[in-house]
């Protein structure tokens, strides 16, 4: 069984180029605030630009939590990074999901971006291996996460 | 909260081995009791209260045949992940956006 990707697209007024710019190297300027692992807010959030690149947060006084890693690399048009929180929001190097942005030009200038986050069938098959730490107490993105599902409602 | 709460307590259904290689035979397959029982070291009344267990999760689900009942996951189950992920990056990539044309106007401006 696979679970469909969620897939969402927006259109931006600047062109692919500085669109791919600000996407991956102002991360952390543009990021939702407290949508991230750490209880402190983040003071940026870096996506290493090469391929094997580290994905993650940093706080104020540098503490680093990964989130994955970059799998290609094609500015001004792609990259595909592997979103590796599992299902207790937890780095795993062993556990990963693709995330795939697209940078389209558009007519007038404009960029459209398209977002693809796939693989999440994997959130079902791999589970068995957290199931044991479930008991363990909610871990803190899951408190954001309640927050931001009530918050939506 | 509701989804959070979902989405765990169906993840925990699958910490037993065999619940889990019954989930996996039917990620594969869609199958009834009788054919997972034979590749399974369990009794098929064992594999129906594992089954039983993973239905009441959300992981599982059942479709009458004629006089079979066939077993097959329940897109469900793993899609209150899907569901938060959905509204996640819907909302991430609005941000960006409202980021990216500010900092386009500012450009344009100097």
């Amino acid at each position: 069984m696979s679970i469909d990707p969620v897939l969402h697209s927006v259109e931006v007024k600047a062109p692919p180029a500085r669109a791919f710019e600000l996407f991956t190297a102002h991360m952390g300027a543009w990021w939702p605030k407290g949508k991230t692992l750490a209880p402190n807010p983040h003071a940026d959030i870096v996506i290493e630009p090469r391929p094997g690149g580290r994905w993650f947060e940093r706080d104020a006084e540098g503490n680093e939590i990964q989130w994955g890693r970059v799998l290609a690399w094609e500015p001004p048009g792609r990259v595909l990074l592997g979103w590796q929180l599992n299902a207790q929001w937890r780095y795993d190097p062993d556990f990963l999901t693709e995330l795939e942005l697209s940078f389209a030009a558009l007519a007038g200038g404009g960029t459209r971006v398209t977002l693809e986050h796939r693989n999440l069938e994997r959130y079902g098959a791999d589970a068995e291996e957290y199931a044991g730490k479930l008991r363990g107490g909610w871990p803190t993105f899951a408190g954001h996460f309640a927050r931001y599902s009530d918050s939506q409602d | 909260m509701t989804y959070v709460v979902g989405a765990l307590e169906s993840l925990g259904a699958l910490g037993d081995p065999t619940r889990r290689a019954i989930f996996e035979r039917l990620a594969a397959q869609p199958s009834a009791v009788v054919d997972l029982a034979r590749g399974l070291p369990v009794s098929r009344p064992a594999v129906s209260q594992h089954l039983k267990v993973l239905k009441e999760a959300g992981l599982v689900r059942e479709i009458s045949q004629g006089t079979r009942r066939i077993y097959s996951l329940d897109p469900r189950g793993i899609a209150a992940m899907r569901r938060w992920l959905d509204s996640h990056w819907a909302s991430a990539l609005d941000a960006f956006r409202r980021f990216a044309d500010q900092q386009h106007e500012q450009e344009l401006d100097k």
